[in-house]
């Protein structure tokens, strides 16, 4: 079983919900990132989405779209993320890492060699926002070749056929985008939220996370009533913009340890 | 010279142009695509929108656009005859209404009462706000916060047709960034908007779409020539940002094997220089914007900023079929840089009174190149994509002039 699998099976064993944290590798310069990704493990962090800076981030509102404009400031690429993550596993061989980006930066390293660099790095999962899977059939054959899911989303307005063939072809985690809109907008519709979590698992065996409006430890909680997984990226970034790059780990730490509590409260 | 037919019916069902095109967008936006697929083949196959159409581009653009022999520039040059294809003359001065007139009829047979545009120089934000008033839709368009400042002119007329113009201040706060936030508008309002894209790219079916619309260009030609000139040419040249207006003329004649096609990019300040914007010259294939095609872009595949004179050709990429048109040999692209472009309008301007766009100043620029090479029984037919009129500033600024 894929790392991401067993975290999800001793989840399942203990009756607890999975936190997935999402950060901007490079953020807001290269140092930070590993760092942050062991503080988000003490935090209590169960798998961690690590997001690859791309120079047109159409899906991402303006907070992520900001993480990774400081990030390309210092010009980190695909390369310089594996190497992060590379740096990561020397002390954490436990937690799965998924990386989460756009297709550009993927295809310009060939996709061969990026699927042999992410295993050797010890990539567990890729989300890849403008890949849907009717694109990238032979992408997603080969990691899982490789030992890697490809996690795919489906969205609001996401039709019930569209689930159906979306689900067959899942494996991982199924990343469902709570709101039309991009990463950090608005309020959640709990119910309709939950209606539509429902709509996946009518279909699918697979886990199912929600992210997209996720805001804090009351939010994370409500989500996990009915979702396996609460994922927040915006809120955890606005916590690095708000600290030095010393403090970030620290500052990332205190805001996920909240959102953990919360979430295992009253279980 | 008679048309041969070639087996050319792309795009396939799935949006691709050989590799090239697609559907890569967040899922989101899988359905929004799915309904506009069906309700374009609805449009199309509907006599009645078909009879509106050709309607408003006679009554409300003006067309056909006439062809027009340039007989002094193409004497003073000395070799091939220059023909022009007028599509400076339309309401609101460039081809970009052909598109905007059918993607708004779109709209309204969805019953989408609310539009979104991206522009860069913007005429294409003129011609959204211009027929989002014609059919009383509320109109919004984004526009990189440095063409803002540098077009104010065309940020004023989209004002005065009543559409909303919201400067974007990420990245490079130039037409890709526009594109970008129009995308994001798209997702969060995806039930009531529809995104009026501008030009031959984006995810299927927006290349095709925005293909056919502008096919009026090319099927005029090719009934106007032979009345003009007494055959068809042996070359078509135009300009290629994305690539709308070349896909327009250059689409009826594909299956004419014996007429060149040349698509002219944008070398800037010459190609050496990284100052550019020559996606299929300079770039290599990837993936922006909802589609696989030439892009412009680093070792790390983060796309990169491009320059040139005209702010119209200033897109890092280029609509798929050209892409995919290039790699199977059926069109050339070249480059022309600001210089030669500045040159080539002044030139028109002088010699036959009429004011080019900097983006046709390209294809004019290249015209004027391969002229001379040619005997003067030879014919070239240039795309005069748009008139020059929103561009003074920037050739005066070119000049050392000050209004």
């Amino acid at each position: 079983m894929s790392r991401i699998g067993t975290v999800f099976e001793g989840l399942r064993k203990t009756g607890r919900k999975a936190l997935i944290p999402y950060v901007t590798a490079g953020d807001p310069e290269p140092g930070v990132t590993v760092p942050v990704l062991h503080a988000m493990v003490d935090a209590g962090s169960d798998m961690i989405e690590v997001g690859v800076p791309f120079s047109d981030p159409m899906a991402d509102g303006p907070v992520i779209q900001k993480s990774g404009e400081r990030a390309l400031k210092h010009g980190t690429g695909l390369r310089d993320v594996l190497q992060m993550i590379r740096t990561f596993r020397t002390r954490d061989s436990r937690t799965p890492v998924i990386l989460m980006g756009y297709a550009n930066p993927i295809e310009a390293m060939g996709t061969s060699l990026f699927v042999k660099e992410a295993s050797h790095a010890g990539v567990d999962g890729v989300i890849v926002v403008d890949y849907p899977p009717e694109e990238c059939e032979d992408f997603s054959a080969l990691l899982r070749k490789n030992g890697m899911d490809m996690i795919f989303l489906l969205a609001p307005t996401s039709t019930a056929q569209r689930v159906e063939s979306v689900a067959k072809m899942a494996s991982g985690y199924i990343y469902y985008v709570s709101l039309k809109g991009t990463t950090g907008a608005g309020h959640l519709d709990l119910q309709d939220v939950e209606k539509n979590v429902q709509r996946i698992r009518d279909v699918s065996g697979i886990p199912v996370g929600v992210g997209f409006g996720i805001r804090d430890g009351a939010t994370a909680r409500a989500i996990c009533n009915f979702a396996d997984a609460a994922i927040i990226g915006s809120r955890v970034i606005q916590e690095i913009e708000a600290a030095t790059p010393a403090t970030a780990p620290a500052k990332v730490k205190a805001f996920l340890s909240e959102v953990r509590a919360a979430m295992d409260e009253g279980e | 010279m008679q048309a041969v037919d070639l087996p050319y019916d792309l795009p396939d069902a799935a949006g691709h142009f050989g590799p090239y095109g697609g559907i890569f967008v967040s899922e989101t936006l899988v359905h929004a695509l799915d309904e506009l697929k069906i309700a374009y083949a609805e449009c199309r196959a509907d006599p009645a929108f078909m009879a509106e159409f050709e309607y408003e581009l006679k009554h409300y653009v003006g067309r056909p656009s006439p062809v027009y022999h340039a007989k002094r520039w193409s004497q003073l040059l000395g070799g091939a005859q220059i023909y022009l294809k007028r599509e400076d003359l339309n309401h609101t001065g460039a081809h970009k209404i052909n598109n905007t007139v059918g993607q708004a009829m779109v709209a309204r047979y969805m019953g989408k009462k609310r539009v979104i545009a991206e522009t860069g120089a913007g005429q294409h934000g003129v011609a959204s706000a211009t027929v989002a008033a014609r059919y009383g839709m509320e109109c919004v368009v984004y526009m990189g916060s440095e063409d803002v400042k540098r077009q104010a002119a065309n940020v004023y007329r989209m004002k005065l047709l009543g559409a909303t113009v919201v400067p974007v201040d990420s990245g490079s706060r130039t037409l890709k960034d526009a594109l970008n936030e129009a995308m994001r508008d798209w997702v969060t309002n995806v039930t009531d908007t529809f995104y009026i894209i501008g030009t031959v790219a984006g995810p299927h079916p927006y290349p095709m779409m925005v293909r056919d619309f502008q096919c009026v260009i090319g099927k005029e030609c090719i009934e106007q020539m032979p009345a003009m000139a007494g055959r068809q040419p042996d070359a078509v040249i135009a300009c290629v940002g994305g690539g709308s207006n070349a896909m327009g003329i250059f689409h009826p004649y594909i299956p004419y094997g014996d007429v060149r096609l040349i698509g002219v990019e944008a070398a800037g300040r010459g190609l050496a220089s990284g100052k550019h914007a020559a996606s299929i010259t300079a770039g290599k294939p990837g993936i922006l914007h909802g589609n696989r095609t030439y892009l412009i872009q680093d070792a790390n595949g983060q796309i990169a900023e491009t320059h040139s004179i005209s702010a119209g050709l200033d897109y890092p990429g280029v609509g798929p079929e050209h892409a995919w048109l290039n790699d199977s040999g059926r069109a050339q692209y070249v480059t022309i840089e600001d210089g030669q472009a500045l040159q080539a309008f002044h030139d028109l301007c002088h010699y036959e009174g009429i004011i080019p766009a900097l983006e046709s100043s390209h294809a004019l620029a290249y015209a004027a190149q391969l002229a001379p090479q040619l005997s003067a029984d030879k014919i070239l037919l240039v795309n005069l994509s748009g008139r020059g009129d929103k561009d003074m500033h920037t050739v005066a600024e070119a000049s050392g002039i000050q209004f």
